[in-house]
């Protein structure tokens, strides 16, 4: 970078922006450039980026903090690839929520290896005016970008016809007409990506005057290339993590010695700006007064967020869910489970030793595990990706915000509740959109009360020893609806603690609801796909290491105890064997169940016991409770590893080994009491360490995921004992 | 406590998009408060544009707005929101 008075002339130094991008060519050997993709909500910036990356997505966290850092690579020529992230929808550069603080630490550290190259900015043609706003902040702050100029089809319809060319000149950089959603146009992007890009020509506003002191000051002491740059750093360098204290203290005294009012020079800012916007679109746009029929979206909205039939289209929905996840993921779910078990005896009858039982029993167990929930998550996300991309979302945020409300919750804490459903991680991360701390954190602490897949594995199974598999009403599986109570009694359990933490906690802070209604469209079957992809793989590779590691863990510690003990145990029970003159198949399993007792994890669950005997446990589900608070469904892994070892029964699945378990009567041992005492214990208890590690990233402390773990944990204790009690 | 802004006139009869009824159409004159007002701008809510009030959510709140007299987009928001955007 140059130095001196010159600068201020040349916007943001067309010279060091080419200069990175061969660097940026130069670094990657195979010629990779950084494209960060910008836009307002619901500008096709997602459908964007799927089309420029497909599958060659990842998801991972933006440094120091947790905000989705979505990348792919995109192959732009046969010789030159690109990195693009997906940046947070915003309206503006003046971050209003964390997702959009991500924005500013992307965009304000030219020495940051995250910094883009340049922006591709996704615009919505049919609100050009209120989209170009975020284009002109970025264009001044000096980034090279193009336009993506998106849904010009949509405004075709509404009557507005653009003249690209003009826009062009207007805005200095790049203008691409796209249609995102069916692919029109990624080709003339990709050509226009792939070449060198010089910093925007033009500006369309300069800091006032009277803001010149102050802000000339912060430009020379952090050497940067534009006034306005430097404006930012006096708005924002509380959130700008790049900075250190002293140069955050030496911005705050200067603010303070100018007096200045940030949030009144940011609504000046946005007037001037769409003043300069109407400005040019006069000159490039010409607006055909069509008839206005009713939109569609109207006429629809009239019956979806009806009073009555808006509530029960959404129950309907909700309903719908639940019997795709339980009923029609069964029939996938067998062919796995059948599947796994197949290869299990194939391998036992043909192979023995230590390590092929280190195989079947732990490492196949644990696989069998992870993937019997594919098909589940798989139609789980479907649904709430189809209901993302149609705009239903936002209806149901609308018909919910005056229910949610009430109990200290936000319209905008149904989609972490509904996404709860899925997986409290995400879920928890999805609250960020959520402005106001209090109902934030509100939000946060009861979302894992909300019945995550990783339950429905231990639901499914002890309902099915529990609840008969009939059919009611013609088409409706008893099953089903038990269920859905259970998923009720997440829910419920999740408002009440939100209305009575409500009423524990104190703020000052106002909580904002506004947010854009967009309007009715067919979901993009191809985001839908993705999203379900992405998700199963995050499930497979991240919870599923943990499954598959407890699972190898567990049959050690189910195969050896403390030294010696083990021998001594076979010994005798050998000896009580052959003086009850048991047969040799009887006596094995005698001799394995003893060996089980004593293993490390009969000693851990054995030290367990008198603390869960009130709620009907024993020493067994005492070990899966241990062991699922890697992850609830490990409960099942371990179930199954527990009943399987050393038995002959690896063919058989898990519920039906639950369901040959006899207690010392003879009488089976899941009674209805104690199985759903089990089930009220998983639909309560917080036996999830992923999800206390994203609320301990999300709330920057270990106060709230200590206070979820004993809240939680204690819930389940009390519920649980009442069932069993009153139930025996 | 929201800050009284001093765009705010004192006599208090002062009609806002919380007094729209549906259907009805207004022009933005001011928005009341500082901290809402921002938002309100960078989402298109800018002084000397019309609204409409489109819907009432079953309950009463939120409401939604077309913003723009083409009919360019829909806002959802609160009533006490509402009640911050003045009208002419």
């Amino acid at each position: 970078m140059t130095s001196g008075e010159d600068i201020i002339t040349d916007p943001a130094g067309v010279a060091g922006s080419t200069a990175r991008l061969e660097a940026a060519a130069v670094r990657a050997g195979g010629l990779l450039a950084r494209i960060a993709l910008v836009g307002n909500p619901n500008s096709g910036k997602s459908s964007l980026f799927n089309q420029l990356t497909g599958l060659n997505q990842k998801v991972g966290n933006f440094p120091g903090v947790t905000v989705d850092r979505k990348t792919g690579i995109s192959q732009l020529t046969p010789q030159l690839r690109a990195e693009i992230i997906d940046l947070p929808g915003t309206y503006s550069l003046y971050p209003k929520s964390l997702d959009e603080k991500v924005i500013t630490s992307l965009f304000y550290d030219r020495a940051s290896p995250q910094y883009p190259d340049f922006v591709v900015v996704t615009v919505d043609a049919s609100n050009l005016r209120r989209n170009l706003l975020l284009f002109t902040q970025l264009a001044d702050l000096g980034l090279p970008a193009i336009l993506a100029l998106n849904m010009l089809d949509t405004a075709g319809q509404h009557g507005v016809q653009i003249d690209v060319d003009a826009l062009q000149a207007e805005l200095g950089v790049p203008v691409v007409p796209l249609n995102a959603r069916k692919g029109v146009g990624i080709a003339a992007l990709k050509i226009l990506m792939s070449q060198t890009l010089g910093a925007p020509t033009m500006r369309f506003y300069e800091p006032e005057e009277e803001l010149l002191p102050m802000v000339r000051q912060i430009r020379y002491y952090f050497n940067l290339h534009n006034d306005y740059l430097a404006l930012h750093y006096a708005h924002q360098y509380r959130h700008l993590a790049f900075l250190s204290a002293d140069d955050r203290a030496y911005i705050e005294e200067l603010t303070t010695q100018y007096d200045f009012q940030p949030t009144a020079r940011q609504a000046q800012e946005t007037i001037d700006r769409y003043t300069r916007v109407n400005e040019i679109l006069l000159n490039c746009v010409t607006v055909t007064r069509t008839e206005q029929n009713e939109p569609y979206s109207n006429r629809l909205d009239k019956v979806l967020t009806h009073r009555v039939w808006g509530y029960a289209i959404f129950f309907g929905i909700l309903f719908l869910m639940f019997q795709a996840v339980f009923a029609w993921a069964s029939y996938p779910m067998e062919l796995i489970d059948q599947g796994v078990a197949w290869i299990n005896s194939l391998i036992q009858t043909n192979f023995d030793g230590p390590l092929i039982s280190l195989l079947t029993e732990g490492v196949l167990a644990g696989l069998g595990g992870v993937l019997i929930f594919i098909p589940q998550i798989a139609l789980l996300f479907a649904f709430i990706a189809v209901l993302e991309e149609t705009g239903y979302m936002a209806r149901v945020t609308f018909m919910m915000d005056r229910i949610m409300r009430r109990f200290g919750l936000n319209g905008k804490s149904i989609v972490p509740l509904i996404s709860g459903v899925a997986c409290a991680v995400p879920a928890i991360m999805s609250a960020r959109t959520i402005e106001n701390r209090k109902d934030r954190l509100i939000t946060i602490f009861v979302t894992p009360l909300m019945s995550c897949s990783a339950r429905i594995p231990v639901y499914t199974v002890l309902i099915g020893l529990v609840v008969p598999d009939e059919t009611v009403l013609g088409i409706f599986n008893l099953r089903g609806f038990a269920l859905m109570g259970l998923y009720l009694l997440g829910f419920f359990a999740a408002i009440f603690s939100a209305w009575a933490m409500k009423l524990l906690m104190r703020s000052s802070e106002r909580s904002y609801f506004i947010m854009e209604f967009p309007v009715y469209r067919w979901p993009r079957w191809k985001n839908v796909g993705i999203t379900i992809v992405e998700k199963v793989k995050t499930f497979v590779f991240q919870a599923g290491k943990v499954i598959l590691a407890i699972s190898i863990i567990l049959w050690v510690l189910a195969t050896y105890g403390p030294p010696g003990r083990l021998e001594q145990v076979e010994a005798q029970s050998r000896a009580t064997a052959a003086a009850q003159r048991l047969t040799p198949a009887e006596t094995e399993a005698h001799v394995a169940s003893e060996r089980l007792e004593n293993s490390y994890a009969g000693v851990f669950g054995h030290v367990l016991e008198p603390v869960i005997r009130p709620l009907g446990f024993d020493w067994k589900i005492g070990i899966s409770l241990i062991t699922s608070f890697a992850a609830r469904e490990v409960f099942v892994g371990t179930m199954s590893t527990i009943y399987s070892v050393g038995q002959d029964a690896n063919e058989l699945t898990v519920q039906q080994k639950l369901a040959a378990e006899k207690d010392i009567y003879g009488q089976p041992f899941f009674t209805p009491a104690r199985s759903f005492s089990l089930l009220v214990f998983y639909v309560f208890a917080m036996q999830c360490m992923s999800t206390l590690a994203a609320t301990y990233r999300e709330t920057k402390g270990w106060k709230w995921p200590m206070l979820q773990l004993v809240y939680m944990t204690g819930l389940a204790y009390v519920a649980s004992w009442l069932v069993y009690s009153l139930m025996s | 406590m929201p800050n009284r802004s001093v765009l705010a006139p004192a006599t208090p009869a002062r009609r806002s998009v919380k007094d729209l009824k549906l259907g009805e159409s207004a022009t933005i004159c001011c928005l009341e408060d500082p901290e809402m007002a921002l938002k309100l701008l960078e989402m298109g809510c800018i002084p000397g544009t019309q609204v409409r009030l489109n819907s009432r959510a079953p309950l009463g709140c939120p409401i939604t707005l077309v913003v723009g007299e083409q009919g360019d987009y829909t806002l959802s928001l609160r009533v006490s929101e509402a009640a911050t955007i003045l009208l002419k």
